[in-house]
């Protein structure tokens, strides 16, 4: 599975008369124990570690939420109310799923776009990005589905808006829509289909991210410097260096994580979700959940017609902002991969992640809000769709003609030289790195 | 390198654009003191039987709570009235049950609070069209907005208090007459927290119309539609999140333990990395 070589020589016959039969230790010897990484990974690299961990904690919750609720229309609502009330700790495992939710996205966003700055979606490693965009759309559609079995009035009308998105599509919209809704409008078929889903699909993305551990593991570790492994010299063991430093990252996440699920458990969410599903009362304002915001004001930027229809316009800008990120690995023709090295990109990244916060913060407003004078959200959010774009289809693309990238170092041990002395004045006596 | 104040910093500057502009539309709705609020705060028990006591003479004549079990009221991080009080208690009430002569029964601890109207049609019915909605979670389906930057803030203090406080201020927001120009239509109220400003339910409390026993030591609370809406407010909350308590003692044996380990794993992993320079 790797391109490492295992090292694993079993002494015990048991462990000898499997390892002929079924070589699985080897393989956990040579994926978890020796794998070489790079030494000068920072603290942006271990949300890989943290984002596994949330997966099995949101399954884990997940399996015992379901042994309590009830997907029924008429149920749902009061049964997780129930958990809530009369299951042991079951308020606490509700709170930690749902929060746990907002931090799984917290995390992902972090990996995603530490691996913007750093390049790590770059030869050779474009299978593993797109493996990871593969996640990354799982997870939204996860974490959808899951918003709407507490079956309040957001889940509804969550559930409404965004199957209705669907038939924007000519042709086969409208089957689609009916498709997912069970029916033509949102009712219990629909939320019996997308509990079954909601239950499926963590499973999936287990399954994918397996993929993407292997993706990871053939190239190796992308790295803060961008420069690929040369010797040894450059790596240590996964085992215990990343294990213990993964571990310790993950111990940190939880703080804040069990801050929310303890003591704010509805801070994420929307007061109006403790309002049981009505189809005849449309809330005043329908928001999705956060980490959907900014695609939420990609689709309602695009309020106007152009050759087709708003609608399916802005439906095809909806899902062309996180289909482009598939193209990436050839959109950014730029040779050097980590952004410390190049003067420009920095600039423009920066721009960019701000330009999602502004997005993000687009997608809570009414339309109409006025933010500058007698420009409104509708009009200013236009501004930041079309930097989003330009920043995958002109910036990157055209970057690299132009930008003049700092000198790279020979090797990481050079890097991480380098940098020690330039901190600390690094004392020549030292032990030379393993 | 990207540092997270960056982000932070950018986040703030996004926002803080809008900030001004948001502040100018919002009702400003004073924040209560709640005994609950906060990392430390617990529910005070003779505040929720007070609370109770006002649900149980005023809003209950109108407003279901179909959550609420009358055992609820004897369990810990609540009222806590004595077992026996609740056994009295549910004796004062009849519940529909299709398993018995006559289709009802006197209610049990184990039986669930009994709605005032049969029907939604009845409710509405009685209630000049509007629908008094259920109360059993309601402290957490209102909210109250915050303007920037105190919003931000409230991650930090883990606001969760915008339903009581939603509450207390919609049942001191009646203002009667209704202001000048203000089309107030028939058979509505006016008030300044609802939106809207034209709400179906009467004023519901009134100086002097509850009485409250002493308590234990002889304290007593002034008997006040803003100490009424107080307590009937931190027992609505209460009513919705009935392991407040119980869920921040946990919560402060998770985040003690965590931190510690935390700090051991921080010593560990230097150990492990204190040869290789990185």
């Amino acid at each position: 599975m790797s391109a490492h070589e295992s090292k694993y020589t079993p002494t015990n016959p048991a462990a000898k008369w499997l390892e002929d039969r079924l070589p699985i230790m080897g393989f956990a010897k040579s994926t978890l124990v020796d794998f070489p990484t790079p030494k000068n990974l920072n603290y942006w690299w271990v949300f890989g570690a943290i984002l596994a961990f949330m997966l099995g904690e949101q399954i884990v919750t997940g399996i015992i939420l379901a042994m309590h609720y009830t997907p029924e229309a008429s149920l749902a609502f009061d049964s997780v109310e129930a958990i809530k009330r009369d299951v042991n700790g079951g308020r606490i495992l509700q709170a930690v799923h749902s929060t746990g939710a907002s931090m799984f996205f917290f995390a992902v966003y972090i990996h995603i776009f530490r691996g913007l700055y750093f390049g790590s979606y770059k030869a050779p490693r474009e299978v593993l990005w797109i493996l990871g965009v593969i996640i990354y759309l799982l997870m939204m559609a996860t974490a959808f589905f899951g918003y709407v079995l507490p079956w309040g009035q957001m889940s509804f009308w969550a559930a409404a808006v965004i199957t209705n998105i669907f038939a924007a599509i000519p042709v086969i919209g409208d089957p689609v829509l009916q498709l997912l809704r069970g029916g033509f409008s949102v009712d219990n078929p629909t939320l019996n289909r997308f509990f079954s889903l909601h239950y499926l699909l963590p499973f999936v993305i287990a399954a994918v991210v397996v993929l993407h551990i292997w993706a990871l593991h053939v190239p190796g570790n992308n790295n803060p410097v961008g420069v690929e492994v040369k010797s040894e010299r450059d790596t240590v063991p996964f085992h215990p260096f990343y294990t213990i430093k993964d571990l310790f990252a993950v111990i940190v996440f939880c703080i804040p994580f069990a801050w929310f699920a303890f003591f704010a458990p509805d801070i994420f969410g929307h007061a109006d979700n403790y309002i049981q599903a009505n189809p005849l009362v449309t809330p005043p304002h329908i928001v999705p959940e956060w980490y959907f915001l900014p695609f939420y004001a990609i689709l309602r930027a695009i309020d106007f017609n152009f050759i087709l229809d708003s609608k399916l316009l802005g439906v095809i800008f909806f899902g062309g902002s996180i289909l482009i990120l598939f193209f990436l690995p050839w959109l950014d023709t730029s040779k050097v991969k980590s952004g410390t090295f190049r003067p420009a990109f920095k600039w423009f990244y920066a721009v960019f992640v701000l330009n999602f916060l502004a997005l993000m913060w687009y997608g809570a407003q009414e339309p109409g809000l006025q933010i500058i004078g007698p420009f409104t959200v509708a009009d200013t959010s236009k501004l930041s769709v079309v930097y989003y774009f330009a920043y995958f289809l002109v910036i990157l693309p055209l970057l690299s003609r132009f930008e003049k990238p700092r000198q790279l170092p020979n090797s990481i041990s050079e890097a991480v030289l380098k940098l020690s002395k330039s901190v600390s004045g690094a004392d020549p006596a030292m032990p030379a790195a393993h | 390198m990207i540092k997270i104040s960056t982000i932070f910093a950018a986040a703030l500057i996004s926002l803080g654009l809008a900030g001004p502009v948001l502040a100018a539309e919002a009702e400003p709705i004073t924040k209560q003191h709640w005994s609950f609020a906060g990392l430390f705060g617990t529910f005070d028990q003779m505040q929720l039987q007070r609370g109770f006591q006002v649900f149980r003479e005023v809003c209950s004549n109108c407003h279901s709570a179909r959550l609420l079990a009358f055992r609820n009221l004897a369990e810990e991080g609540g009222p806590k009235f004595s077992e026996g009080q609740v056994k009295e208690l549910a004796a004062q009430y009849k519940v529909s049950d299709v398993g018995v002569e006559g289709g009802s029964r006197t209610a049990l601890p184990s039986d669930h609070w009994p709605s005032p109207f049969a029907t939604e049609l009845d409710a509405r019915a009685a209630n000049g069209g509007a629908l008094p909605p259920d109360m059993s979670v309601l402290a957490k389906a209102r909210s109250i907005e915050d303007a920037f930057p105190n919003w931000v803030f409230n991650y930090f203090t883990t606001y969760a208090e915008g339903g009581p406080d939603y509450i207390h201020a919609l049942l001191n927001g009646y203002v009667d007459p209704a202001p000048d120009g203000f089309q107030l239509p028939e058979g509505k109220y006016y008030n300044t927290v609802f939106p809207g400003h034209a709400i179906g339910m009467p004023p519901p409390l009134s100086d002097g119309q509850v009485t409250y026993t002493a308590a234990a030591d002889g304290s007593t609370v002034p008997l006040t539609v803003d100490q009424y809406s107080k307590d009937v407010s931190a027992y609505l909350m209460w009513l919705a999140e009935p392991h407040l308590d119980v869920d921040k003692q946990a919560g402060f044996r998770v985040l003690t333990f965590l931190i510690l380990f935390a700090v051991l794993m921080y010593l560990v992993k230097n150990r492990v990395w204190r040869h290789v320079e990185h």
